[in-house]
């Protein structure tokens, strides 16, 4: 039944009906009127950021950690353009948010109002759709469909755009009709075509030397579709790899994972990548991390790839057999495809391969040089996962070394317990994406594996975690470096570190005391686990100080220009000399 | 190296297209909400496609549906990734490749100003009326021809105009629409 309320009010029924429980966001003058219908309402909490990109990241940490859709409240003009960054990485890595912005009256649109700027043009091309709604009675049907449009098919952000004026508009609110809002011309299929899923199997069934390559879309399809991935490989005894974007849908303690494949995964994934004769993409999009060099991609596959957006098929990579469908309805067929086909274990047919992946996995390519003296950063992480992982722990990070640092040395057994900006590779997403974890699981461990070049560009919402009680723990692996930058100065331009070292840093004891947070430094290898008991034990948020070797690089790695096989290993002795001239002119 | 090898300016060597480009003509039927007309060149331009020629109105005003005519030269395995890309958006309901299907019938309609006096003026006529040019205005030393039919007619008639006094053109772009009794 259409019932009579202001713009501003529908808004936030509209939130309570599709089941917000926590906004993100930061007032100004264009939405305020929404500020005022939040201040009347009980049931929603808000959460106030420092800066519009820390609520679009702390919105994606939730969202990713939850499986629900995140929202933002963001006002008009640079409240709008602060959240661009964090919609656009939203947009790269699938994670569902509805943004609300607001805009200036209707009658100023166009004129260079204060505090104006074309949202839905500067939005178009970083969400997967977006609104600007100048009829109150239109309001809160776009509000319904904003939510249907962000968590189904491919997920991602929306952005609505509502001018003041209709924000105190008198319109009619009606509740979308069962949350199923049938639109006209989205559908996006969630079914495999059964034949295709077939002739998959029937491979399957062939596959002497077969790879399972998952993504993040295994974990965005929810529960299920990892557990039908965990059944399927248990079925068929495929070894298991996964994009940075995928990890925790794959036990990592189970004996068929490879660890993470791409530009900085183990020896025994990529190499299984290469050499494989039957690949199996589940929700992952042939990223060029993954792929390196295009035309030296495993060049002796058949390759399936599952994927809920029809887009992603064939763009980088010709497969032979496409499935367009949801992660977890494909999975589940395929389990009962594969058990209507057979009952016996494939584990004979298999073994020369499992042997040939023992061979690699005894390179044991994430071994480092550790030292007395100093902490390595992979030792550092080591470290903290050993310290916390019996815990009910969530990780966050920033981008760089220590992202991938993170990614080989903690291990996830669960998804949603890992969140960090794969596609876009935005520095500073971890810090804020914590505190929006820490607001969906309270009592929860949360970690952000920072770096304290990332940190800085969103320090300030250790303030937000302060203020709310949130004890997230920011881990810096500190090198004084932009580390990744460096490495790949060290390795394709001569040693010439143009501006990737920080000549200035924060004492960041002090910064997160002046916060009202916890810090405490650890440069001694020997005193780190206690250290990291310490930052574990603390009620606080702490900013942990973790100074580790300047110079360390992340390996294995595979180079620009170079297929999976021709990956660096950590003791290759003359790594300047594996990087042909072609290779350094690539970014 | 292998030749074909070549640096792409991204972050891995990516294989060149070896495929030949081609002109494809797309329909696509879309909301007639404001902004579409962006979002589907905001695609193009976001994406590195080329658009040659786009037309669109709206067509069935009850639905307020519009159909957009899109001529767009690329790989064939690029065309596939355009229309899986145009698929994607919200306010699109189906997209087309005409040329594809193999039975796209297309039109264009151009506008052509020509000044001339004596001689020149008679042949002028001529020329439209063996192309099917319609006179829509005429002054003593001008003419605006009307001229349907496919682009590269139009394409010939403006070439035989130039000598002729030729002073503008307008063009429509193209539009299609499928031959046989199916619709869109």
């Amino acid at each position: 039944m259409a019932e009579q309320m202001t713009g501003a009010e529908i808004v936030i029924q509209a939130l309570k009906d599709n089941g917000v429980e926590h906004i993100f966001g930061y007032p100004g003058g264009a939405v305020l009127p929404i500020y005022d219908a939040l201040f009347q309402t009980e049931g929603i909490e808000h959460i106030l950021v420092r800066h519009e990109q820390g609520a679009t990241h702390a919105a994606e940490g939730y969202a990713r950690s939850t499986g629900k859709c995140g929202l933002v409240l963001v006002t008009s003009g640079p409240g709008a353009t602060n959240a661009v960054t964090g919609l656009t990485d939203a947009l790269l890595d699938s994670v569902p948010l509805v943004c609300i912005t607001g805009q200036v009256p209707t009658s100023l649109i166009g004129s260079d109002a204060f505090q104006e700027c074309d949202t839905v043009g500067i939005t178009r091309n970083c969400t997967k759709h977006n609104y600007l709604v100048k009829d109150v009675n239109d309001l809160a049907r776009v509000l319904h469909e904003a939510f249907y449009v962000a968590t189904t098919g491919r997920p991602g952000p929306v952005v609505v755009d509502i001018p003041k004026d209709v924000q105190f508009a008198l319109g009619n609110y009606k509740k979308s009709a069962n949350g199923a809002t049938q639109h006209a011309s989205y559908r996006p299929q969630t079914e495999g075509d059964s034949a295709a899923i077939e002739a998959a199997v029937d491979l399957m069934l062939k596959a002497e030397k077969p790879v399972f390559y998952t993504g993040g879309g295994v974990v965005n399809s929810g529960p299920e579709a990892c557990e039908h991935l965990r059944e399927l490989a248990a079925l068929t005894g495929f070894p298991v790899t996964s994009t940075l974007m995928g990890l925790g849908a794959f036990p990592a303690n189970n004996n068929q994972w490879l660890g993470m494949l791409g530009m900085h995964g183990t020896y025994e994934a990529n190499l299984a990548m290469h050499d494989c004769d039957l690949m199996i993409n589940i929700g992952a999009r042939f990223d060029d991390r993954i792929t390196g060099r295009i035309d030296g991609f495993s060049p002796n596959s058949m390759k399936i790839h599952v994927d809920i957006d029809p887009s992603s098929i064939n763009k980088n990579i010709t497969v032979d057999i496409p499935i367009v469908g949801d992660c977890a309805s494909v999975l589940e067929e395929m389990v009962r495809v594969w058990r209507t086909k057979t009952n016996t274990s494939r584990e004979d047919a298999l073994k020369p391969w499992w042997k040939q992946i023992e061979d690699w996995r005894s390179v044991k390519s994430l071994s480092f040089k550790n030292s007395d003296t100093v902490i390595k950063p992979q030792y550092a992480v080591q470290r903290l996962y050993e310290a916390v992982k019996d815990r009910d722990v969530y990780i966050t990070t920033e981008v760089g070394q220590h992202q991938m640092w993170a990614a080989q040395h903690f291990h996830f057994n669960e998804p949603k317990r890992w969140m960090t900006s794969g596609g876009l590779g935005t520095m500073g997403y971890g810090l804020p994406a914590a505190v929006g974890v820490q607001v969906a699981h309270r009592d929860a461990l949360v970690i952000d594996i920072a770096g304290e070049a990332s940190v800085q560009m969103t320090m300030q919402e250790m303030s937000t975690a302060v203020q709310y009680g949130l004890p997230i723990k920011i881990f810096i692996l500190n090198n004084e470096y932009m580390g990744m930058v460096r490495q790949w100065q060290e390795l394709l331009h001569g040693g010439r570190y143009s501006q990737s070292y920080s000549e200035s840093l924060p004492d960041f004891v002090k910064l997160a005391e002046a916060y009202g947070g916890k810090g405490i430094r650890c440069s001694d290898p020997k005193e780190l686990d206690d250290a990291i008991a310490e930052m574990i034990d603390s009620d606080l948020p702490v900013i942990f100080d973790c100074v580790v070797d300047k110079v360390e690089n992340c390996f294995p790695m595979i180079p620009s220009g170079k297929a999976h096989n021709e990956i660096i290993l950590p003791d290759t002795a003359d790594i300047g000399s594996i990087i042909d001239d072609k290779g350094k002119v690539l970014v | 190296m292998n030749a074909k090898f070549q640096p792409t300016g991204s972050a891995y060597f990516i294989v060149p297209d070896t495929q030949n480009p081609e002109q494809h003509i797309l329909s696509v039927i879309v909301d007639n909400e404001p902004g579409i007309l962006a979002r589907i060149a905001g695609l193009f331009s976001g994406r590195g496609y080329n658009i040659d020629s786009l037309t669109v109105s709206e067509t069935e005003h009850e639905k307020h549906l519009s159909r957009i005519t899109i001529a767009v030269t690329a790989t064939p395995k690029m065309h596939m990734q355009i229309r899986m890309q145009l698929d994607r958006l919200v306010p699109v309901h189906r997209v087309l490749d005409l040329t594809a299907e193999g039975n796209g019938l297309e039109r264009e309609l151009a506008l052509v100003k020509v000044a001339g006096k004596g001689e020149n003026r008679v042949e002028t006529l001529r020329l439209a009326e063996a192309f099917r040019a319609q006179v829509v205005d005429a002054t003593t030393d001008s003419f605006v021809f009307e001229i349907t039919g496919k682009s590269s007619k139009i394409e010939q008639f403006i070439t035989l105009m130039q000598p002729l006094g030729l002073v503008e053109v307008v063009r429509t772009g193209r539009t299609a629409i499928s031959r046989g009794p199916e619709g869109m």
